[in-house]
């Protein structure tokens, strides 16, 4: 069971690290690593279902928004507290990523991945269109007072922080469980020969669209954890850019890795914020990175670490 | 206006647009067609077309047609080139996997948009049509005396986007002939059958691939440098294209290239129509979603033979 405990070691000390990293890094980067935390949520949420069983969506920004609005909409309209409002999102997004893979899921490859965008394009026009609750581009922003979380205020570095890494450590640990269950292995061999588990007896529609759900809900759980900590909800994390940015997370750090989300979204997060000095347009960054892993790194960091260094990494 | 003027007036802008349409789509069929691979930035290429047609007519000066007539030829060249390149740099090098060349393509699309966005920056720019007349329409209408012809206030059409009509029919017949009547045409089909017999019969099918991904994106920035003098060119202008593209080569049914005439002037025609009288937004999200639901339900397409 050497390795096993191995990889469990490894998930307890990047957590450890996080919570040392709090104490010693200079306020400046606590605010970007609770932001990263957060965005590794949603890098997590897309690599179960592109990482692990091989569907690749370009539509995932409509899961982000879903919890999003979910989260927001609830407060602004219903006056919610923020755990109902926050269960409320989680139901949004589930119930989105259902029919969505209802639909999406009877199509496969090229025609999956197109569907998927323009389903998030209908999502982000939708948005626009009910610019008179949604605020549209230019998002509403959510008062303090309306983010306490049992009475605690998230408002503060710290709470930030600490509520980020909270949610960041369930999603991430859960996460390295459930894909050594016989869940995450059939998910796996789905990926690696979908006729061949069809073969097998495993029912791989049920499969696929389980997975889809469970992603889409980790999106979603990204999407009002960011309108929580952050409290602003705005249409552009329902754009394009959106879909596209988690997926160069995942492919970065390592598609089908549990590290890997956290390492794509951390690396890619640096990168831009030192290329900032020199232009404003990052996306160009964002856009030479995929091309570039494409061609030449398509497992990414972690990928690459499994394959050269540790053999053993989950 | 009446409905019928107003209708009448509809219809020419969506002929306009179907124009446009027909040319940015059928760079993106054929791309599609022969290499089997979807090209995510399409619509960065018909930027840079109509980005292009601004440079080489404000740095010519003079009357407006000669900067047009030299944007036309040098725009769409310039800009298959630099399709070819990206090709034999980065496509080919992954081989033209599907998946990864989606991705691919997509980091292609912000280079190129962010770089037009650092060097043309983020205003939108004019370009001078060549002529513009504006020409009056009759419309005929039953009154008490018979038969009348008269001149509704309003409805006009440009000698430019009749022109713009045109010349994407001459592009659309000139392309037709070179496909089924040249030998280049002949490789070019030959490798869209079957590339590895191709291959085996001596067709250089790298070549061939690029040179059809250099064509695929000329005809989208012919369209754009078409465009320009209409709608002005911007470094985002490029999202609209691919989507109505991308919705023209589905319904046409993937790869086939009559379906994608047919449904670029259905799309063309309607989106024009539809605008007139709804709200665009709300167009657009029916147009996307039954678009998707098209693709969800009959993947091959509304005119499609069989399923790819």
């Amino acid at each position: 069971m050497t390795r096993f405990s191995k990889a469990d070691a490894l998930h307890l000390g990047i957590l450890a690290m996080l919570v040392i990293a709090f104490f010693v890094l200079p306020t400046y980067h606590v605010g970007a690593v609770s932001r990263i935390m957060v965005l590794a949520v949603y890098a997590i949420g897309l690599n179960l279902l592109f990482g692990y069983t091989g569907l690749l969506s370009l539509g995932h920004a409509m899961f982000f928004a879903a919890g999003m609005y979910g989260f927001g909409l609830a407060i602004k309209f219903m006056a919610a507290p923020v755990l109902l409002a926050f269960v409320l999102a989680l139901i949004a997004a589930a119930a989105l990523s259902l029919v969505v893979g209802l639909l999406a899921l009877r199509t496969a490859g090229v025609a999956f991945m197109i569907v998927t965008l323009m389903f998030a394009q209908t999502a982000y026009l939708v948005v626009l269109y009910f610019g008179e609750f949604t605020r549209g581009d230019e998002g509403f922003v959510l008062q303090q007072a309306e983010r306490l979380l049992l009475g605690f205020d998230v408002t503060s570095e710290t709470g930030r922080y600490f509520v980020a890494f909270s949610v960041f450590a369930i999603c991430f640990l859960g996460f390295a469980r459930l894909v050594q269950t016989p869940f995450g292995k059939r998910l796996i061999a789905i990926r690696e020969n979908e006729e061949r588990a069809r073969m097998l007896g495993y029912d791989v529609g049920r499969y696929k669209l389980l997975a889809l759900i469970v992603s889409g809900t980790i999106s979603g759980c990204a999407g009002a954890l960011y309108a929580l900590l952050f409290g602003y909800v705005g249409a552009t994390f329902a754009s394009v850019q959106y879909s596209i940015l988690p997926l160069l997370w995942v492919l970065l750090g390592g598609a089908g890795t549990t590290i890997g989300p956290l390492i794509g979204v951390m690396f890619m997060f640096y990168l831009i914020d030192a290329s900032s000095a020199y232009t404003n347009s990052y996306m160009l960054i964002a856009g030479l990175v995929l091309v570039l892993l494409t061609m030449f790194a398509p497992k990414g960091i972690a990928g690459i670490l499994r394959l050269r260094v540790m053999p053993w990494l989950p | 206006m009446d409905f019928g003027p107003h209708l009448m007036l509809a219809t020419l802008e969506g002929a306009v647009i179907a124009a446009i349409l027909v040319l940015t789509a059928m760079g993106l069929s054929i791309v599609f067609g022969v290499m089997r691979v979807v090209n995510v930035a399409h619509g960065e290429f018909y930027m840079l077309g109509a980005v292009l047609a601004w440079f080489v007519t404000s740095f010519l000066g003079g009357h407006p047609a000669i900067g047009f007539v030299a944007a036309i030829l040098i725009a769409p060249l310039l800009v298959g080139l630099i399709a070819a390149a990206a090709d034999q740099l980065v496509l080919k090098h992954i081989d033209y996997d599907p998946d990864r060349t989606i991705v691919g393509t997509i980091g292609i699309l912000f280079i190129i948009q962010q770089t037009t966005l650092m060097t043309f920056g983020p205003e939108a720019r004019p370009v001078a049509a060549p002529f513009n007349q504006r020409l009056a329409l009759p419309w005929f209408e039953f009154t008490d005396n018979g038969f009348e012809m008269f001149w509704p206030w309003g409805l006009s059409i440009t000698s430019y986007k009749l022109f713009v009509i045109a010349a994407a029919l001459t592009v659309l017949v000139a392309l037709w002939l070179f496909l089924t009547r040249t030998r280049i045409g002949l490789i070019m089909r030959a490798t869209q059958q079957d590339s590895e017999t191709a291959q085996a019969f001596g067709v250089p099918v790298g070549l061939v691939y690029s040179c059809v991904f250099g064509l695929g994106a000329a005809l989208a920035a012919l369209g754009a440098v078409l465009v320009v003098p209409i709608q002005q060119a911007h470094y985002l202008m490029g999202a609209d294209p691919l989507l109505l593209s991308f919705i023209v080569v589905i319904i046409g049914g993937l790869g086939s290239l009559p379906g994608t005439v047919i449904a670029a002037i259905l799309i063309g025609m309607s989106d024009g129509i539809i605008s007139v009288f709804f709200s665009p937004t709300l167009a657009k999200i029916i147009a996307t979603f039954l678009v998707a639901m098209v693709l969800v339900f009959r993947p091959q397409g509304l005119l499609g033979r069989t399923s790819t």
